[in-house]
């Protein structure tokens, strides 16, 4: 016999605002902190209702001051609050960064872990929408390349809330990195894949293990946000012409989960990275050089689908001819196939 | 506000303690270092930014705060890191890079972290402003007493940390001091030359909270403005700006010839060094003898060199500790 378990979909905003009021219920600790954040409810939405719950107090609207509101996270953290603080685009950390990997990322390690600072900083990633070059980078790697901050992005809603979750409760830095085209807000044009059944419950979604969230046997194609959903359907093409690929969602990028990935490569024998993060020097060479590292067999040369490197162009025909999308991974195949 | 006897003996105590620290540090900072000077070598490898004469800043401040108020201070934070009460021992460990330092040797001079009395410090100019109104913000919102003191030079002034993070306080009147120690000098540039203002406490105005202006190095003025902006603070009525007039008496940092300064200045300064100056204070106007005041210094010496004596005593940690504490 089954039991008929009700669909409860959420978009990320709406369950990662869940996630938030659920650890604000349970823990006088946590507030949020950020620009827009308070009675608009975030302008992607992630903390709709909480000003409402939680008042002024806890739910503070900033000034447009990066610089001074994630220091101030930082030292409230280290006196023992558990602050969430939005950075509304993650392309405005060029006015904060100081704050974020100097301090934040290094201040357990410069004081022996004596001084704890369990900051969650929220991000929006990603374009799509022609917001340019300011308003539409990802900055993955810039992020996940130094060390002492977490890194998490969830490519649906389940993971957006059981990743906040964790996060929140997590004793170090952790940034969440949200992606806009992801987000479920209609006016950025919604992926519908990433609008997913989520438990009311509050649950924990572990910080660096990777999902394989599509098994197959001859290609593994390895995402993070959006690079998940291209991946996915890349894999829905493919497998019409019998090629059974296995995507993995990768959902942290520190810690990174190697061994799913390596485990993966290690049965199909190819492998295709996905990113929309600029290419050079950023998470698909870092996945690639982590299974060349190991050894492990191929069939063919591994290819990756990243942004390539120019600044991020406005107009829709330069900006959607430069993005990722499921017909480059198909593309990639054959060119490895071409070439093995 | 007028220091007690007993206050004003601690203010002198924590003094002398800091200044022969300081020339410990400078003496046995060059160990290894001659004939040809490089910056790697000795025991005390790296930077290190001595803070002889700025003194009064430290205890001045200091002396209202407990352990539980938090202190974030500057690249020069020896002075206000004794003031406040760091473990000595630990603190000169972590200097000399050793196993028993307060962070096993990670952080060094410039990154002291006493989780105990609440002091922080970093390397990069008016860094330590958003945390400390973070760190006000926190027992604001705990309703746990408390206050935060920030530590900047006058160079901090004009960087956008420093006006973001007053207004930061202010609009959220938090229980926040900001104590610039203005020792005339951003390494070789003269404030003149960086600053559009003659004092940094007019920069209050623009933010709506009250600012003072400090001269002349002077402790117990400095106990007076910055025991009655801590008074405010702890009854909730917000922050305040306060800019000292102190001295650098040594370099930048250990190898600084100091060339950029005027012919005499130095001498000048010496002249006015404020450790002598308090002596005479106490032996003037209190009930204190030369042979108390060399109990005093004896007492200081013993215990910086005691806290020496650890340091170089310790183990340095092994490489492979480098990879822990990264995460807790």
């Amino acid at each position: 016999m089954t039991v008929a378990t009700k669909e409860r979909k959420l978009t990320i905003a709406r369950a990662m605002a869940e996630a938030i009021a659920q650890e604000m219920r349970v823990d006088e600790r946590v507030f949020v902190m950020g620009e827009d954040i308070g009675p608009l409810g975030g302008v992607f939405g992630n903390t709709r209702g909480l000003h409402e719950e939680f008042g002024s107090e806890r739910v503070r609207d900033t000034p447009i001051s990066e610089t001074a509101f994630m220091g101030a996270a930082v030292g409230a953290a280290s006196d023992g609050m558990r602050p969430i603080v939005e950075l509304m685009f993650v392309d405005f950390f060029g006015v904060c960064f100081d704050a974020i990997y100097n301090l934040m990322a290094k201040n357990t390690y410069f004081s022996g872990g004596e001084v704890q600072v369990p900051v969650v900083l929220m991000t929006s990633t990603g374009g799509g929408y022609s917001d340019a070059g300011q308003h539409s980078q990802c900055l993955h790697a810039t992020f996940a390349h130094l060390p002492g901050m977490k890194v998490v992005a969830p490519s649906n809603a389940y993971d957006a809330k059981g990743l906040m979750t964790a996060a929140i409760r997590d004793n170090n830095p952790v940034i969440f990195m949200f992606h806009k085209a992801l987000q479920g807000m209609g006016w950025l044009g919604t992926e519908k894949d990433a609008i997913v059944h989520v438990p009311e419950e509050s649950y924990e979604v572990p910080i660096g293990k990777a999902a394989v969230v599509r098994e197959g046997n001859d290609l593994t194609i390895v995402g993070i946000t959006s690079g998940v959903h291209h991946g996915l359907k890349a894999a829905r093409q493919l497998a019409e012409r019998g090629i059974s690929a296995e995507v993995i969602d990768l959902r942290a990028l520190v810690p990174l989960d190697r061994a799913t990935v390596i485990e993966s490569v290690r049965k199909t024998g190819r492998l295709i990275v996905v990113d929309e993060d600029y290419q050079s020097y950023g998470v698909s060479s870092e996945i690639i050089c982590s299974v060349a590292e190991q050894g492990v067999p191929l069939k063919a040369a591994p290819q990756r689908v990243a942004y390539p490197d120019i600044p991020i162009p406005f107009t829709p025909p330069m900006e959607q001819w430069a993005l990722p999308n499921a017909d480059k991974i198909v593309a990639a195949y054959e060119l490895m196939e071409k070439h093995s | 506000m007028k220091p007690s006897r007993d206050q004003k003996i601690w203010m002198y105590e924590q003094m002398h303690t800091s200044r022969y620290f300081e020339e410990c540090i400078e003496k046995i900072y060059m160990e290894g270092k001659s004939p040809a000077f490089n910056m790697a070598k000795g025991p005390i490898p790296g930077e290190m930014h001595l803070s002889n004469g700025q003194e009064p800043c430290a205890v001045g401040v200091c002396a209202h705060l407990s352990a539980d108020d938090i202190v974030t201070s500057t690249h020069r934070p020896h002075h206000v890191a004794i003031a406040k009460g760091v473990d000595l021992n630990r603190m000169t460990a972590e200097i000399f890079g050793k196993k028993t330092g307060l962070s096993g040797g990670r952080g060094g001079h410039m990154h002291i972290f006493d989780a105990k009395v609440n002091f922080s410090c970093s390397g990069i100019i008016a860094q330590g402003m958003g945390p400390a109104v973070g760190a006000a913000l926190s027992r604001h919102m705990q309703n746990k007493p408390g206050v935060a003191v920030a530590f900047l030079g006058e160079g901090a002034a004009n960087q956008g940390a420093f006006h973001e993070s007053l207004n930061l306080a202010a609009v959220w009147k938090l229980p926040v001091i900001f104590v610039v120690e203005d020792n005339a000098w951003g390494i070789s540039v003269a404030k003149s030359a960086s600053t559009a203002i003659e004092h940094n406490d007019a920069r209050a105005a623009a933010y709506g909270i009250p600012g003072h202006f400090i001269p002349g190095n002077d402790p117990l003025a400095i106990f007076d403005i910055a025991g009655e902006a801590i008074e405010r603070a702890r009854r909730g009525e917000g922050p305040t700006l306060i800019e000292i007039e102190t001295y650098r008496l040594a370099g930048h940092f250990m190898g600084d010839a100091e060339g950029y300064r005027p012919k005499g200045e130095k001498e000048a300064l010496f002249a006015r060094d404020p450790i002598p100056k308090m002596r005479q204070q106490l032996l003037d106007d209190e009930d204190w003898s030369d042979a108390q005041d060399q109990e005093l210094v004896a007492r200081t010496h013993a215990r910086v060199d005691a806290a020496i004596q650890f340091a170089r005593d310790s183990e340095y940690p092994a490489p492979e500790e480098a990879m822990e504490k990264v995460f807790v």
